[in-house]
């Protein structure tokens, strides 16, 4: 397992210093001047040239990537071009707003899709099935901000049970419910879809496998059956799906938070983006291929500490 | 086993599907036929929207504006009095041109890679495989975000930036059904022949692996107009006043108390297409399992 594990973090790294380096590329020598792109096509020429050393972008392209890749370990991000403030603490700031959004629709939709793909799973091939697979499929196609409006106009409009735009959520519980409600179910629709297929795949499977058919057979009470020896099995593939699916969130979030005004991680980038706010955009991005990387190496660990057939295997 | 059974020509030993075995489990498909009747109504309403709609779709009218739903205006009137009815009717034509110019591009580039990469392997095979696990670590509407606000927003750098994504993931579908296929004896006996690199890749290997390739061209179609509606949204992609259905909802989100008929018709008809194509992706990908 340690080896498997070491091997895993050796891709992730250089995974992720390919990332940075297109990234960097993209960010740095697509846009050409950056001192020009800042100030415009009508500002003289001594004054572009005047930025661009002030803010060093007329060093070679191998430092200025050192300096901003070492700068980054070390937590020094720079400073935004826009909002003139540290480029981490508003960074981290909009990701703890974002992962309170996201964490609110995981916990919410995770237990729900496992008990729509399991149920599915048991009805396998009849009409709950099928219904269940139309459904899921049209969710996870939905783009957000559809999914989104629709839910804006019949909830908040509409009915006027929900704000029309979010806020960051007081310290009442209620309003913390109704704030990150609305937000968060376009991101919940496709969660239900990816998380209900896979929960609903891994039960069919293990329902099929022979241990089943023996407890079956040794007269073990269904749900008992179900419990102890389907759930068990098929919810492992679950888990990596809901990692995987944490790294989807994020462009979910670009579109969520940008339509009801939620100031989170995914708001910032497209804000960046707009504003051409390179050092703010570069760091976010880089940021959220971090978390990506981290949760799918956490998420193998967690299969191999769940999984006895992977954990004991590797220690004999 | 006969004497004569080697000499069976090689087609016999893999038969190759032919199209009415393909078409009938997909006519027994309710989600397929459901999808594609949709589908081909937007296909043609992309086409021939001009003849149908019963208003000009740029028609200001400052005395109707944000009228609700009547029988003058089925859909009721935006902000600047225009048909929302014409629009939305209007609006499937953009969509329905970057998407599928987007796929086409991936697709083109996919499999050109996955062919090479798939039949050589070796060391371009491991780097090309690097790159998309990197590609994937991005959400992709992170990278297009990142990249047209760059090169900045235009329908040509909507088709190129989705398409430059799916390349990488066309190429990885393509590969590993390359890989199944180059160990089988047709391959071995054109090789035998003589027959070129080239002539196995695109004229042996390619027509058998037309399912999965079939399966994966719906798949990311459906992405494709996912990704360049929401563009739209984001205003990186179509530019006003075109009738795009993400610009519209866009626009139209500032009058959601006022008048929500403006956004809700545009979202139902991008609902309504996406879903389609992905009933149509689903039906062909159980009808080349089966």
């Amino acid at each position: 397992m340690g080896r498997f594990l070491l091997k895993r973090l050796g891709l992730a790294l250089l995974t992720l210093t390919l990332v940075s380096i297109i990234l960097f590329a993209v960010a740095q020598v697509l846009p050409g001047d950056v001192g020009r792109a800042i100030l415009g096509p009508y500002a003289a020429e001594e004054q572009v040239v005047a930025l661009d050393h002030q803010l060093g972008v007329d060093r070679p392209l191998l430092i200025r990537y050192w300096d901003w890749i070492s700068g980054f370990v070390v937590g020094d991000w720079g400073t935004s071009y826009l909002l003139d403030v540290p480029v981490a603490s508003i960074t981290l700031e909009r990701l703890r707003n974002s992962v309170i959004l996201g964490g609110f629709a995981l916990c919410l939709i995770v237990p729900i899709s496992i008990l729509f793909g399991v149920l599915a799973a048991l009805n396998y091939r009849r009409w709950f099935d099928r219904i269940m697979a139309v459904i899921a499929l049209s969710l996870i196609a939905l783009p957000e901000f559809v999914s989104g409006v629709i839910v804006l106009v019949i909830f908040a409009v509409k009915l006027g049970w929900l704000p029309v735009a979010a806020h960051l959520p007081s310290a009442d519980p209620l309003d913390w419910f109704r704030q990150l409600l609305l937000p968060s179910i376009p991101l919940m629709f496709v969660l239900f879809g990816y998380i209900s297929r896979m929960a609903r795949a891994g039960t069919v499977d293990s329902l099929r496998s022979n241990y089943v058919r023996t407890a079956i057979l040794k007269g073990l009470p269904r749900w008992t059956v179900i419990r102890r020896h389907v759930l068990r099995n098929s919810l492992l593939p679950t888990i990596t799906v809901i990692s995987v699916q944490t790294g989807y969130l994020v462009g979910g979030l670009v579109v969520t938070e940008t339509l009801f005004n939620y100031p989170g991680i995914g708001k910032l980038i497209f804000d960046s983006a707009i504003g051409h706010d390179l050092p703010v955009l570069q760091a976010t991005v880089l940021l959220i291929a971090l978390l990506y990387m981290v949760l799918t190496l956490a998420a193998d660990v967690v299969y191999t500490v769940l999984n006895p057939r992977i954990r004991l295997s590797s220690r004999s | 086993m006969s004497v004569a059974e080697p000499l069976a020509p090689v087609e016999e030993t893999v038969p190759r599907r032919r199209a009415g075995e393909l078409l009938r489990p997909l006519l027994r498909s309710p989600t397929f036929l459901v999808g594609s009747a949709i589908l081909a109504f937007w296909v043609l309403d992309a086409i021939f929207w001009p003849a149908i709609v019963p208003q000009d779709p740029q028609a200001l009218n400052v005395a109707q504006t944000l009228k609700p739903p009547s029988p003058a205006h089925w859909f009721g009137t935006d902000d600047l009095g225009r048909d929302v009815l014409s629009r939305t009717l209007a609006g499937a034509s953009s969509t329905l041109t970057v998407a599928p110019a987007a796929t086409a591009l991936g697709l083109l580039g996919g499999t050109l890679l996955g062919l090479v990469t798939g039949y050589f392997r070796g060391l371009v095979d491991d780097i090309i495989m690097r790159a998309v696990d990197s590609l994937l670590a991005f959400p992709l509407i992170v990278i297009a975000v990142l990249v047209l606000a760059v090169l900045g927003p235009s329908v040509i750098n909507v088709i190129l930036v989705i398409a430059f994504v799916f390349t990488p993931i066309v190429a990885r579908t393509v590969r590993s059904a390359v890989l199944g296929e180059r160990e089988r004896e047709y391959v071995s006996a054109a090789k035998l022949l003589g027959k070129s690199s080239a002539a196995i890749m695109f004229g042996e290997i390619l027509p058998n692996i037309t399912g999965p390739l079939a399966v994966e061209v719906t798949i990311r179609l459906g992405y494709a107009i996912f990704t360049s509606a929401t563009l739209s949204f984001l205003s990186l992609g179509i530019q006003q006043p075109s009738p795009d259905w993400g610009l519209t909802i866009s626009l139209g989100r500032a009058f959601l108390q006022l008048a929500p008929w403006i956004v809700l018709f545009p979202a139902a008809a991008l609902a309504t297409l996406i879903i389609a194509v992905n009933l149509v992706a689903d039906g062909l990908r159980q009808a080349f399992e089966e």
